[in-house]
């Protein structure tokens, strides 16, 4: 049916902050899912707080990240340290909610009186997931981490750099975002596991342990093998070339990738055959990967006099991979990106900008674009008085009691 | 947690017919972890994914690569050439008792053949979900393009926030780009078979691998839109957190290797930049200034390259006097965020996902050996996650799921061996 979502009847209830628990919900909410998303006065969502902001100016409505990860979501504050918080929680979850997502350290929700086996009480079918670093159980349980510290830990940035260099961080929170896939997947198993039996269940996602499945054929090579591997740059131990070459322009890169000898004889033809290329050295791929800091010497000698955008084209009109290292500008200015991952929306304050979808396109059922990231407490009327129930006589004294702050 | 007998799997009840390629492994191997019925379509010589290292022991060969192993447990594997015409009748009587198709061909291959998604949905009255995962989509102007890890990292905007900046950009040592798209493809795969259950109405889900990795450029790319900057490689280090465009250094050398501790702010990082300074202090390798800062205030949205310079100076040379071991151990207890760098021989001797018990040993007959792999990816109360099956050996389920499920004669499985369709 036109219109509808796929998670139309899923209501989500969700305590955290960043990307871990909120990015889950947002992946269901594009998919139809409503989302209230708990915040207080005193602890607003991180993600408010980091750069970048819109036109680099802070404020707490002007951050990107928590713009772009938390849209389609009802914004409502809740003092949980307050007894009356705790419970103003529950008649949201008894009244509404039947999913509640939360990547609080270990041990919060249970401090709170908002651990599964007391939310279970208020919704016998309840799905309840947690999302931390490294899972609810287990000797380190609550060391306390940021996603760029455990994308550490779980063994990514050992593998990311060069062999006489140190390991590289990928950017930022990039575990975070392993731990999302794989905590959405497992939540959306759950409702299918609670729509055919009608039984609720709680879900335990480690980031860490994301991190590890990612990395398994290194692990299994260490397990087997003995060996552990290492940063190797750009190169590839079934393929040469294989890195990216300098084009024209400033800080211009171009990949390009021979796996066959096909593929490296059509890569001769497109150099136009230099001299070079004739050289015994590099006839068999055992030759070119032995001499492999001089083949890179010798394509980056042609790609420099081009390019990166005609490397690439010239390339992949004889089936050999070539491909723009693409920058930031052109991240949103990619033909496929602009249809695979972002999706314009109007933000009072940010204006004009792009949230990211899901990477993938469903034939029967588009994206929903309902709100654009929503302001703190935006929807506490909303959210508490008609979705939750509360009389406006409720409403108005738990808030004078400081229940909303 | 809940404890109970733990039998029972989310997906259970489903069949996958997956025909990837390395692009896509992982996604039927993350709906077989929970309890799909995953069979493997190979071609009859096996599917080339094999022959991808690392291999068990070193030895090339196809039922050896240790690769295809870590993402093909919990599949069935039968082998079926779907480019002839009987082999293209055989499955479609495959297709019809499927719920859910994978592969990732180029954009219009299985069109081609006759066996495109409105083809094939047709013979399971519309209920079918097909997913595909190409490097760019099935639309577009690269949709041809070939691309391998290295072109997805590419184009999708990682590499170029990856490097050291007096080198090319670089990617991740092993492709994770397949893992990024494999497990986005499960979960579009997840949400469209929810879809289909509720409403009996099944769909075809178009995976890019590009798009899927886009997300792991994390946040760089929003600084183009909200104030114009080009974030770009940095090495060592995490650049944007700073409203001044101060860099902090990532990982930190130790005794054995490296240790990754960072500048933050808030409740949590007050708490870690207090009792970094207490415990470096302790050891008398706290500066004044360090022990002056009002950590509760500390903000480094707002500060500077040198308030950065004046905490990782410091830092630097205390996190040289320990080992990896030796802070974890000590971080845990001050709650200190931060963790060691961990090589693939620190994450299998890790205390926590011992405890967690992730580890399966799984038992390989042919090898005459068992081998350790890691199992469960999350803990749900109720359903199980976990390895049932080692990986299969090239057609091993053959004569049960072509003679036994399929109700094919025993002679026509042998013609259609002989003439190289299975």
């Amino acid at each position: 049916m036109a219109g509808k979502g796929i998670f139309e009847d899923v209501k989500i209830l969700e305590f955290g902050q960043i990307v871990a628990g909120p990015l889950i919900s947002t992946y269901l909410a594009d998919y139809g899912a409503e989302v209230a998303h708990i915040e207080s006065h005193k602890r607003p969502d991180q993600y408010r707080l980091y750069p970048p902001f819109k036109d680099n100016k802070p404020g707490i409505n002007r951050g990107f990240d928590f713009a772009v990860y938390s849209h389609n979501k009802y914004g409502i504050t809740l003092n949980l340290r307050h007894p009356k918080g705790v419970e103003v929680a529950k008649r949201v979850l008894k009244n509404w909610a039947n999913v509640v997502v939360e990547n609080f350290t270990p041990g919060v929700m249970k401090r709170l009186g908002l651990d599964y086996e007391e939310l279970k009480k208020v919704k016998p079918d309840l799905i309840m997931l947690s999302s931390c670093n490294l899972g609810q159980t287990g000797p380190y349980a609550k060391h306390p981490g940021m996603g760029s510290h455990l994308t550490h830990l779980s063994g990514f940035t050992h593998l990311s750099g060069w062999p006489d260099r140190d390991p590289l961080i990928l950017y930022g929170p990039y575990i975070d975002f392993i731990g999302v896939i794989y905590g959405t997947a497992s939540l959306v198993s759950a409702l299918e596991y609670r729509r055919r039996t009608g039984k609720g269940q709680y879900i335990d996602v480690a980031q860490l342990e994301g991190g590890v499945q990612f990395l398994s054929s290194a692990v299994l090579d260490y397990a087997v093998n003995g060996r552990i591997q290492g940063r190797q740059g750009n190169r590839c131990d079934y393929a040469a070339p294989h890195g990216a070459y300098p084009c024209k322009g400033e800080d211009r890169w171009c990949v390009i990738a021979a796996f066959t000898d096909n593929e490296w004889e059509a890569l001769c033809r497109v150099m136009g055959e230099p001299a070079q290329t004739k050289d015994s050295k590099f006839s068999t791929f055992a030759g070119r990967k032995r001499n492999e800091e001089e083949l890179n010497r010798v394509i980056a000698e042609w790609t420099s006099k081009l390019t990166a955008e005609e490397v690439m084209d010239k390339l992949q009109a004889v089936g050999v991979e070539g491909a723009v290292v693409k920058d930031m500008r052109e991240m949103y200015e990619d033909p496929h990106l602009k249809n695979y991952l972002w999706a314009e929306m109007d933000h009072p304050e940010i204006g004009k900008y792009h949230v990211q979808m899901p990477p993938f396109k469903m034939s029967k059922i588009p994206i929903q674009l309902r709100m654009t990231s929503p302001g703190l407490g935006q929807h506490n009327e909303y959210v508490f008085k008609d979705l939750a129930g509360l009389s406006e006589k409720e409403y108005s004294e738990l808030d004078q009691e400081g229940v909303f702050e | 947690m809940e404890k109970q007998a733990k039998a029972d799997y989310a997906l259970a009840p489903y069949r996958v017919l997956d025909l990837t390629d390395e692009k896509g492994f992982l996604c039927g191997k993350i709906l077989g972890d929970q309890g799909a019925d995953v069979i493997k379509l190979e071609k009859p010589m096996g599917d080339p994914g094999r022959r991808i290292g690392p291999f068990y022991r070193n030895i090339p060969d196809s039922e050896k690569s240790l690769y295809w192993f870590s993402y093909n447990n919990n599949k069935r594997s039968i082998t079926l050439d779907i480019e002839t015409s009987d082999g293209k009748e055989l499955f479609k009587n495959i297709v019809k008792t499927a719920d859910i198709i994978i592969e990732s061909f180029s954009p219009g291959f299985m069109d081609q053949l006759g066996l495109g998604y409105l083809e094939l949905s047709q013979l399971t009255e519309g209920k079918l979900v097909m997913t595909s995962i190409t490097p760019f989509g099935q639309d577009g102007p690269y949709r041809e393009y070939k691309a391998s890890d290295i072109g997805i990292m590419a184009m999708s905007g990682c590499m170029k926030i990856l490097g050291e900046p007096d080198r090319p950009p670089v990617r991740t040592s092993i492709p994770v780009s397949h893992m990024w798209a494999g497990s986005y493809a499960a979960l579009g795969t997840l949400m469209a078979l929810f879809h289909r259950q509720m409403t009996g109405e099944g769909q075809h889900v178009d995976v890019s691998m590009q798009a899927s990795t886009a997300w792991a450029a994390d946040t760089a790319p929003f600084y183009w839109e909200a104030e114009g900057t080009l974030a770009n490689r940095v090495g060592n280090a995490i650049a944007g957190r700073s409203v001044h465009g101060a860099v902090m250094q990532a990982a930190y050398p130790c005794k054995d290797g490296y240790i990754c501790w960072l500048i933050y702010g808030a409740r949590a990082g007050a708490i870690t930049n207090k009792e970094m300074v207490k415990w470096m202090d302790e050891k008398g390798m706290a500066t004044d200034w360090l022990k002056e800062q009002d950590w509760d205030k500390f903000d480094p949205a707002k500060a500077t390259q040198e308030d950065f310079d004046r905490i990782m100076g410091p830092v630097g040379e205390f996190l040289q006097t320990l080992t990896k071991a030796e802070f974890q151990e000590e971080s845990v207890k001050r709650r200190i965020m931060g963790y060691p760098v961990s090589t693939t021989k620190d994450i299998m001797e890790n205390p926590q996902l011992e405890a967690r018990k992730i580890w399966q040993e799984v038992n390989h007959p042919e090898l005459n050996d068992s081998i350790t792999y890691p199992g469960s990816w999350v803990k749900m109360s109720k359903c199980s996650c976990d390895i049932r099956r080692r990986p299969p050996l090239i057609g091993e389920h053959n004569h049960e799921v072509y003679v036994k499920e399929l109700g094919i004669s025993e002679n026509d499985l042998l013609m259609l061996k002989q003439r190289a369709i299975i």
